[in-house]
């Protein structure tokens, strides 16, 4: 009788690098590449900045939100397209606004369980060239075509076709369970956590204002390629200030105490992103040296639906759990990346951290977590700066955040990233 | 890169109505023969022997007279480093100008001398000194392709003989006319002729397109593992070249302080040291000088040459730029003749060559070598945007009638790279096909 297999020891996930084309937002200079145009590129800029061409990687993992049916393996036709050896496997996965670092857990794991010794974690997306489908009416009647055996049968499937039919089906940014938009949502949660004006133009300001500092230092060199001409994200406004915000509507909220305008919340954007993962073996063997490691991860999703609780309430709960299992406290964190989907998505979590009762009802903690020291959070810019091309957000912030512990010559960050679905991914960096 | 000019002048028709024709010139490829057909090694001077022997190993025929009536040759080497009396400089036109004939398109003409600098006897100096001007004026009347060189020779030493005679034997010196290359005593031993670059690390700046993608992809076919670098805004570029010769690239800006520094950092934390830097980045900002600005004169400055005379620094620092290393400049023939607009290029470039001889004296304990190329008219995006007229008059102004590729400048710089070629150093070899501006 064989013997059980022993399992093997759990490794370190090194974070060796990133890639990044600029983001840009939609209808602009992106406006006709596809999502396999802009990731192929990515992957290209992080192989060649690895040296890994005709490299066999253990696999490639990304994903995008808006997706054409037809990009079913977006990601394996990515990587046929680019520079590595063919022999590289790859999936897609999905996950909202968390595609991207969820796709950075799943290499991680594999590459700490010893299945895999290197993986790259990527995202993309196109809010530009974007799937429109058929109407529901029309794919049934054609379906019906399809189906029918004769001249005569078709001719009757064909009269089912009426002139709304041919009105297509373009994809919204509404959550289908409620029908309201990400913005309206959080402009509910934002009402009810009283989060101002002010306080989310400041976030803005500093946003822009941080990003366009990074780019200064040349902070992006390694970490960006600049693709159709494009070599910085075109949402960045160097010279925002908190006077110039103040004076843009509000687009989410109602009335008197709407908050929410263009100017602290993500605008749609293009663009993709890509990490380099691997054992510390393989990074030796690569003569590559490792940026952070990926230490640990959390997901959490809320019940928006039925429940009392917010859309993009999720990381504030994921958090907590994380910390718990890390043996850590909030305040344990030299560098802080929380996603500015919107402003007050940030200042919410951030407040719901303070606040005694939320954290002991909705948290079931004695005390509440704490605030932070908020100059340690998002110190090269965030979302609101770099635009948002939902699924490659979790491979900006992960190489961006690797690379800041790396220069700061060791430390501990923190990511916490909202999606769609009430859904929360949040990770643990350290160097 | 066919402009509609090139199509019509290059036609069947214009060849019938007797438009000249240049020839193709015969560019290296790994795995061709060094020289198409026998090669006649004559003159009696003291590396004859050694260049006969070295051929017939290589597989090429080395003959010490020429063959019956109307058989070709493929290449004529003279070795009159042994004249010593003008009256010895017959023995050139008497065994070179029946060869001259039997030579075959693309043919190679190949003077062996003694560099008259290592040379006291007025007489002596006088012959050796001669050769030079016997040689510029025959690369000006040979045609089909073919070029006449001189190799001047230091003592007894042959393995700088051997391979700069190799160099303009082979299709690598296609576009390398007129020219005279010094080469000292040092000794090199042998190399691997069909990747002699390889294990060398080699960086290459401004490799995202043009003559530095070029350079990029000769160093890495002979062997050696290539870092590309480029400013980042021409990232995407970079990545495709550096894809393409599956080596690294490396965003950054050559004029920032720490440039040296980050490539001598990533050549020997990502690939082991550092073996070869090719200074290629380089940019034009023409403006008359009266009419030049701050900005045009610095950019230029700061690019082409006080950006190289920094990163040297770093790179031939502790831990940087390993011993019996290359460093390749691109100077270019504005640096060498001038040119209308371009006083801060035309400095920059000259400023170059300065640096090349200086550095090379520096540096030369070390065993590394100092060179530069400085290419003439050479085919690429930027010369196919000259107005026209202009354009046809560079191209044509030169011994071979043609512009030259981005290939023959890398080839030139490649050959530096060698190891053999570590009898080379202080030079700036032209690649122009002996264009006559500055010649």
């Amino acid at each position: 009788m064989a013997s059980q297999s022993t399992p093997r020891a759990l490794r370190r996930v090194a974070v060796l690098g990133g890639n990044r084309i600029p983001f840009a937002r939609s209808n602009g200079p992106y406006a006709k590449a596809s999502n396999q145009d802009m990731l192929t590129a990515t992957v290209d800029g992080l192989v060649a900045r690895f040296g890994l061409a005709g490299e066999r990687l253990g696999e490639v993992v990304a994903g995008a939100v808006l997706k054409h049916s037809r990009d079913f393996n977006l990601t394996r036709e990515t990587v046929l397209g680019t520079r590595l050896d063919p022999a590289t496997p790859a999936y897609d996965v999905q996950q909202a606004c968390g595609t991207g670092l969820e796709a950075a857990v799943l290499v991680a794991n594999k590459i700490a369980l010893g299945q895999v010794d290197a993986g790259i974690a990527g995202g993309v997306d196109s809010a530009s060239d974007a799937p429109i489908a058929v109407s529901e009416g029309l794919r049934q009647t054609l379906l019906a075509v399809n189906r029918a055996r004769s001249a005569g049968e078709r001719a009757k499937a064909l009269t089912g076709l009426r002139p709304g039919h041919l009105v297509p089906a373009v994809p919204e940014n509404v959550e289908p369970r409620t029908g309201l938009s990400m913005g309206e949502h959080m402009a509910l949660t934002a009402a009810q956590w009283g989060i101002t004006r002010e306080a989310q133009d400041e976030l803005a300001a500093a946003s822009h204002q941080h990003l366009a500092a990074a780019y200064e230092r040349g902070f992006f060199d390694d970490l960006v390629t600049p693709y159709l001409g494009v070599s910085r994200d075109t949402n960045l406004r160097a010279d925002s200030t908190v006077e110039k915000l103040s004076t843009l509507k509000p687009v989410f909220g109602k009335g008197e105490g709407a908050t929410m305008t263009a100017g602290n919340s993500t605008p749609l954007t293009d663009g993709a992103s890509a990490v380099l993962l691997a054992s510390e073996e393989w990074a030796t063997e690569h003569r590559l040296t490792p940026l952070a490691w990926f230490v640990d991860a959390e997901t959490a999703a809320v019940d928006y639906v039925h429940g009392d609780e917010g859309l993009l309430m999720a990381p504030a709960y994921a958090v907590p759990r994380l910390l718990a299992r890390n043996g850590l406290s909030l305040q344990d964190f030299d560098f802080y990346e929380i996603h500015e989907a919107f402003a007050a998505t940030v200042l919410t979590t951030l407040k719901a951290w303070e606040d005694p009762d939320f954290c002991r009802e909705r948290l079931g903690l004695d005390a509440p977590l704490g605030s932070i020291d908020r100059s340690r959070l998002n110190v090269n810019g965030s979302s609101l700066a770099a635009g948002h091309p939902f699924a490659a957000t979790g491979g900006r912030i992960v190489a961006s955040l690797a690379k800041q512990l790396k220069e700061a010559g060791g430390g501990r960050g923190l990511i916490s990233i909202c999606a769609a679905g009430g859904q929360g991914v949040v990770a643990i960096l350290e160097a | 890169m066919t402009d509609l000019f090139t199509t019509i002048v290059s036609s069947p028709v214009a060849r019938k109505v007797g438009v000249p024709q240049p020839t193709r010139l015969r560019r290296y490829e790994p795995g061709m023969p060094l020289c198409e057909g026998p090669v006649l090694v004559a003159g009696g001077g003291r590396f004859a022997d050694g260049v006969a022997a070295w051929l017939g190993g290589e597989g090429v025929a080395a003959v010490s007279t020429l063959p019956d009536e109307g058989d070709k040759v493929g290449a004529v080497v003279l070795d009159l480093s042994a004249a010593t009396d003008p009256a010895d400089l017959d023995q050139l036109r008497l065994l070179g100008a029946p060869a001259v004939k039997a030579l075959r398109r693309n043919g190679r003409v190949v003077v062996i001398g003694t560099d008259p600098a290592t040379l006291t006897d007025v007489a002596e100096v006088t012959t050796q000194r001669a050769l030079e001007g016997a040689v510029r004026s025959l690369g000006k009347e040979l045609r089909g392709g073919a070029t006449a060189n001189l190799v001047l020779a230091q003592g007894q030493a042959h393995d700088g003989v051997r391979s700069a005679v190799e160099f303009f034997l082979s299709g690598r010196s296609a576009y390398v006319d007129g020219q005279v290359v010094r080469v000292d005593e040092s000794t090199s031993g042998d190399v691997d002729a069909l990747r002699p670059l390889d294990g060398k690390v080699a960086v290459v700046t401004g490799a995202a397109r043009g003559i530095g993608a070029e350079i990029a992809r000769v160093l890495a076919r002979d062997g050696a593992t290539v870092v590309a670098v480029d400013v980042p805004a021409a990232g995407d570029a970079l990545a495709t070249v550096a894809n393409e010769v599956r080596g690294t690239a490396l965003q950054l800006d050559v004029t920032s302080d720490d440039a040296g520094s980050r490539i001598v950092e990533h050549a020997t934390t990502r690939h082991g040291g550092l073996d070869v830097v090719v200074h290629n980045a380089g940019i034009t900002r023409d403006k008359l000088f009266v009419n030049m600005d701050d900005d045009r004169w610095h950019s230029v400055m700061e690019v082409n040459l006080r950006s190289v005379l920094r990163m040297n620094d770093a790179i031939l620092g502790e831990g940087g730029l390993a011993d019996g290393g290359r460093i390749v400049c691109v100077a270019s023939i504005a640096g060498i003749a001038g040119n209308r607009g371009q006083t801060n290029y035309g400095a920059s470039k000259a400023g170059v060559i300065g640096l090349v001889t200086a550095l090379s004296r520096q540096v030369a304990d070390r065993g590394i070598t100092v060179n530069a190329v400085a290419p003439g008219f050479i085919e690429t995006e930027m010369t196919a945007r000259i107005p026209f007229a202009t354009r046809e008059i560079g191209r044509r102004m030169n011994s071979l009638q043609q512009g030259g590729h981005p290939k023959d400048v890398a080839e030139t710089i490649a050959w530096f790279a060698q190891p053999g070629a570590a009898a080379v150093t202080g030079h700036v070899v032209r690649v122009c096909g002996q264009s006559l501006l500055g010649a």
